[in-house]
Parts: structure tokens; C-alpha cells; sequence
């Protein structure tokens, strides 16, 4: 049991992370990771995010949809109302403990409704079939690794400042470079666990 | 098939009702105060987001009056009306000065017919390429250039180029944004307060006989106007004079007495001092006269000899009845020195 949720965690960190392996979340993933500080900061408001869709997921998906026979066309519905609500939450959250990081993330915070990853979460839930441990863990090591890669990206980012880039590549072409150079090294990852 | 539909609308009504219910319960928890006067104060605030006070437009302003960080009449742009808004709201008397408003002027007079030209420039017209062949046409390092890179970047239309091959300013249009004094490559823009009338029209730092040389109209630091100002508000600093603004009193005499005309003001909106029937002789206005210009014996109405009469508006201030009013035609008497109710 205990080794299965760490597989799990593993997977859905390294292996299958959901930036580098799925390619899921790639706006916020370009657009908050150019400082470290609000990287750390986004990726812990999409961590809340998503561990709580994945509760909800689990309770709307086993309790709502399928004892009504409804998860056949109410599913990405249900999902994106639970998603907006929860959204909503973050956003007062965070206003409320740091204004300074409100006024940071701008537009990417309300646009975590949008981040794909959060509803691949929620969909992806039902389709695997994890039972109600695994959908916490599976939530939680998602948004694990979309911290890990925005806080990697931040991390080069910055240094990448004070790097003699060639004039073409200045601005945002450097940055889809390094992110198919950190998608190839996650590659390396592949076979890590038994899925 | 209807089953259906009516399960739909209810699970999904009841998820929306209940999320909702939970967004309330968390607004009301987790509500951030705002200070309600932030939104009055930005409400005051002209909108134009210009980022002439220093700070990240209206909203940054607001913040910052609020939090006592500006004062109430730091919106240049505003003016007195806006700072009397935000003065109201704050619950703050005292305005400020309400001649804190800037406004730009040019200083440089040296324009197609008054300074020479060492060189035919016909390359690209903008001020910032001529000013990089050579410090530009002109023979005067210094002097404007006169392609109009101001009044391009003006926003508000404040600038035109005038014949002279000069930017004119229109004082009423400019907001005193600075968007000018950063784009001009010579720095011949500056902001000044308003109030401020008398101005020198150079910044050429050369030496005297070099200055006349390449300009009929530059500063050539004879001193003359520091020896004639009453109130030592003008000095030659590194060959050229400058006024000290918070000094300089608009009186104007260092503009008669300029000998090449660098120093300028408008003679039209020069004021005289005129005293009503409320003076009581006290002679304290004929003492501080630096030009002398009033006279009378004690106890009795003083009078003004309105042609030595500067403008400086002294007596004015040390008047202890209030007696004198500095006016600046013969129409504008009747409106500021009446004392009906005064009399009553």
C-alpha cells in the first residue's frame, strides 16, 4: 500500500510530470517562473488548487455523477465549476496573507481556472481509478511537480539574466529552449517506477 | 430521458449552491480591509495614470496619500482643484502651497536669427541624431536644436514649434509630466513652478566672449543681474545665472537690467502695490520697501509711486491691516480690494 503511494508520488513527480511528460500548464509554467520567489509562491497556490480538485473530484466523480449515471456528459462541467469555486478561494487566500504576491501573480492567479493541469487532475482521477488516499496523493505530487519545474525554470531563469544570449534568441526563445532541454533530461526519468 | 434532466439540474444546481455558499462564508472570512478612502482619494484623482508625482499612476498615489507617504496636493497634473478634493477627504485644512504646480519652460533663446550656425545639418530630422554630429548645428553647444523631438512627445499638445525654429509652451496645457525635459538631447527644457515668471533663457556655461560669439541672446555672466536683485535671488554659477525660484520674487529688475535680454518675464503680468483707505500710517510698508516706492506721513494713507513700484508684493505681506493689494492692471483693482464688508 504504502509502496504503491510512493510509486505514485514518483511517477506523477519525475516520470510523468505533468509539465515536461504531458506538456499540460505550459502558460503559467513561461509565464510566473521568471523570479524565483513568485515561482515558489504560484506553485504553492497550484499545489492547494489541486489537492483540493482532487478531493472534490473524488466526491462529485463517486458520490454525484456516477450514482445518477451522469459522469458520461456533467463530468468537465462539474469539474470546471469545483475548479472556478476553488480558484476563487486561492484568490482571497492569498490577497489576504500577501498582497505583495497578489499584486505579483497578476493575471496568472485567476488564470490557474485555466491551467490544464488542474482539470487533467480531475479527469484523470476517475479514468485511473485511484481510490480516495490515492487521489489526495495523486493531486498533491501533481502540483509537487509543477513546483518543481516552475522553481527548476526560476531557478535558470534567472541566471539566464547575466548570460550572453545570442541577440536572436533573447526573450522568449530562450525560454521554450530551456524548457525542451529540462522536458529532454525529464525524459531520463522514463522506467524510474513500474506503472 | 426527463429522469435524467431533473437529476442534472438538481446535482449540479446543488454543487453551484454549494460552492457558492462556501465562497460567501470564505469572503466574509478571509475579507481584506481596504481603507474606503483609497478609492475616494483615487476617485479625485485625474485617472490619467501619468506617473508625474513619482509613483505607479493614480492607484499608487492614492495608496500612498492615504498612508500620510504624500502630501495631498502631490497630483501635479490635478492642480489646486484636485489637491482641494483630496484635501476634503483626508480631512487635512491645509492644501499646501497651491503654486506647486510645475509647468515646463524652455531655456534657450537662441533661435534661426539670434544664434549662429557653425555647420548646414541635413541629416535626420529629429533633435537627438543632430545633437550626436558635432553636439549638434548650432555654434552654441548648449542651444536648442529645434527639430521638435519635445513636441513630438508631448502628450497633451502643450508644445509647438514656434517661427523661430523654437519650441513655444503653452503654459495652460502642460501638466508637467517631464515627458519633455527627459526627450530633449540638450536639456534646454526644465520644470519651474508656475508662480515663477522671471527665467534665464541659457544654460551656456562658456566663458562670456565665447557665449556672445555664437549667441545674441545667451547669458554672457556679467553679473549685473546679481548686483541690481533685491533679494539674492539670482547668481552667475559656472558662467551662467541661475535663479533661485523659492527666492525670486517676480519683481523683475534683473530683466531690465540684462544686457544681452537672456533673462525673461512677462513685463504685462507684472504687479503693482495699491493701498486702500484701511491704512492707518503705520509706515511698517514704506520701511520694507526695497525700492523705496512708498511714501506718507505717519498716520495718514501711504501711497505708492506705482513707476518705482517693483511687484514684489513685501508690503503686502508685512501690511498688519491688510490694507495693500497687488494688483496687475487697473481692471483687476476693483475685484481685490474691495472692503465693503470690512467697513461694516
Amino acid at each position: 500500500m504504502l509502496k504503491d503511494l510512493a510509486f505514485l508520488v514518483v511517477g506523477t513527480v519525475l516520470v510523468n510530470n505533468f509539465v515536461f511528460a504531458r506538456f499540460l500548464g505550459q502558460c503559467p509554467f513561461l509565464g510566473v517562473s521568471s523570479k524565483l520567489e513568485t515561482s515558489i509562491g504560484m506553485g504553492m497556490a497550484t499545489t492547494f488548487v489541486l489537492t483540493m480538485t482532487a478531493v472534490a473530484a473524488y466526491f462529485i466523480q463517486y458520490y454525484i455523477l456516477e450514482p445518477f449515471g451522469l459522469s458520461a456528459f456533467l463530468q468537465i462541467v462539474s469539474f470546471i465549476l469545483v475548479i472556478a469555486s476553488l480558484v476563487q478561494l486561492v484568490e482571497m487566500i492569498v490577497l489576504k496573507i500577501s498582497p505583495t504576491m497578489y499584486n505579483a501573480f497578476g493575471i496568472y492567479l485567476p488564470l490557474i481556472t485555466t491551467n490544464c493541469i488542474v482539470l487533467a487532475v480531475a479527469l484523470l482521477i476517475p479514468q485511473k481509478g485511484y481510490n480516495f488516499i490515492e487521489s489526495i496523493v495523486f493531486g498533491l505530487s501533481a502540483g509537487l511537480g509543477f513546483t518543481l519545474a516552475l522553481i527548476l525554470m526560476a531557478g535558470i531563469r534567472e541566471d539566464l539574466e547575466f548570460a550572453d544570449v545570442p541577440e536572436a534568441l533573447r526573450g522568449p526563445a530562450i525560454v521554450f529552449l530551456t524548457a525542451g532541454l529540462l522536458a529532454m533530461i525529464f525524459l531520463g526519468f522514463t522506467g524510474l517506477v513500474p506503472l | 430521458m426527463a429522469n435524467t434532466i431533473i437529476t442534472s439540474i438538481l446535482s449540479m444546481g446543488g454543487l453551484g449552491l454549494a460552492m457558492g455558499a462556501g465562497l460567501v462564508l470564505a469572503s466574509k472570512k478571509f475579507a481584506v480591509e481596504t481603507d474606503p478612502r483609497v478609492d475616494s482619494v483615487l476617485e479625485a484623482l485625474p485617472g490619467a495614470n501619468c506617473g508625474a508625482c513619482g509613483y505607479p499612476g493614480c492607484g499608487g498615489l492614492a495608496r500612498a496619500i492615504v498612508d500620510g507617504k504624500a502630501p495631498v496636493n502631490a497630483c501635479l497634473v490635478g492642480g489646486e482643484a484636485v489637491a482641494k478634493k483630496v484635501a476634503k477627504i483626508m480631512g487635512v485644512s491645509d492644501v499646501g502651497a497651491a503654486g506647486d504646480r510645475k509647468v515646463a519652460r524652455v531655456l534657450c533663446q537662441g533661435g534661426k536669427e539670434e544664434a549662429k550656425f557653425k555647420a548646414e545639418y541635413t541629416g535626420v530630422k529629429s533633435c537627438r541624431a543632430a545633437s550626436m554630429v558635432n553636439s549638434g548645428p548650432k555654434a552654441c553647444p548648449f542651444a536648442c536644436i529645434g527639430f521638435g523631438d519635445c513636441e513630438k512627445v508631448c502628450p497633451v499638445g502643450a508644445i509647438t514649434m514656434g517661427e523661430k525654429g523654437l519650441p513655444v509652451i503653452d503654459e495652460e496645457k502642460c501638466t508637467g509630466c517631464g515627458l519633455c525635459v527627459k526627450e530633449c538631447p540638450k536639456m534646454v527644457i526644465s520644470l519651474s513652478p508656475e508662480k515663477n515668471e522671471v527665467h534665464v533663457r541659457c544654460r551656456a556655461t562658456m566663458k562670456g566672449k565665447d557665449t556672445r560669439d555664437a549667441c545674441k541672446v545667451g547669458c554672457i555672466a556679467c553679473k549685473q543681474c546679481e548686483k541690481v536683485c533685491p533679494f539674492d535671488a539670482i547668481h552667475v554659477v559656472n558662467n551662467v545665472a541661475v535663479i533661485d525660484y523659492e527666492k525670486c520674487r517676480n519683481c523683475m529688475k534683473c530683466v531690465e537690467k540684462c544686457p544681452t535680454k537672456a533673462i525673461t518675464s512677462a513685463f504685462a503680468k507684472r504687479k503693482k502695490a495699491v493701498i486702500n483707505d484701511t491704512c492707518i500710517g503705520c509706515t511698517i510698508c514704506a520701511k520694507n520697501c526695497p525700492v523705496n516706492a512708498i511714501s506718507g506721513e505717519v498716520k495718514k494713507k501711504h501711497e505708492v509711486n506705482a513707476e518705482l513700484c517693483i511687484g514684489c508684493s513685501i508690503c503686502a505681506e508685512k501690511c498688519p491691516k491688510g490694507a495693500i493689494a497687488m494688483v496687475r492692471s487697473e481692471g483687476d483693482i476693483k475685484t481685490s480690494s474691495c472692503n465693503a464688508c470690512a467697513e461694516v
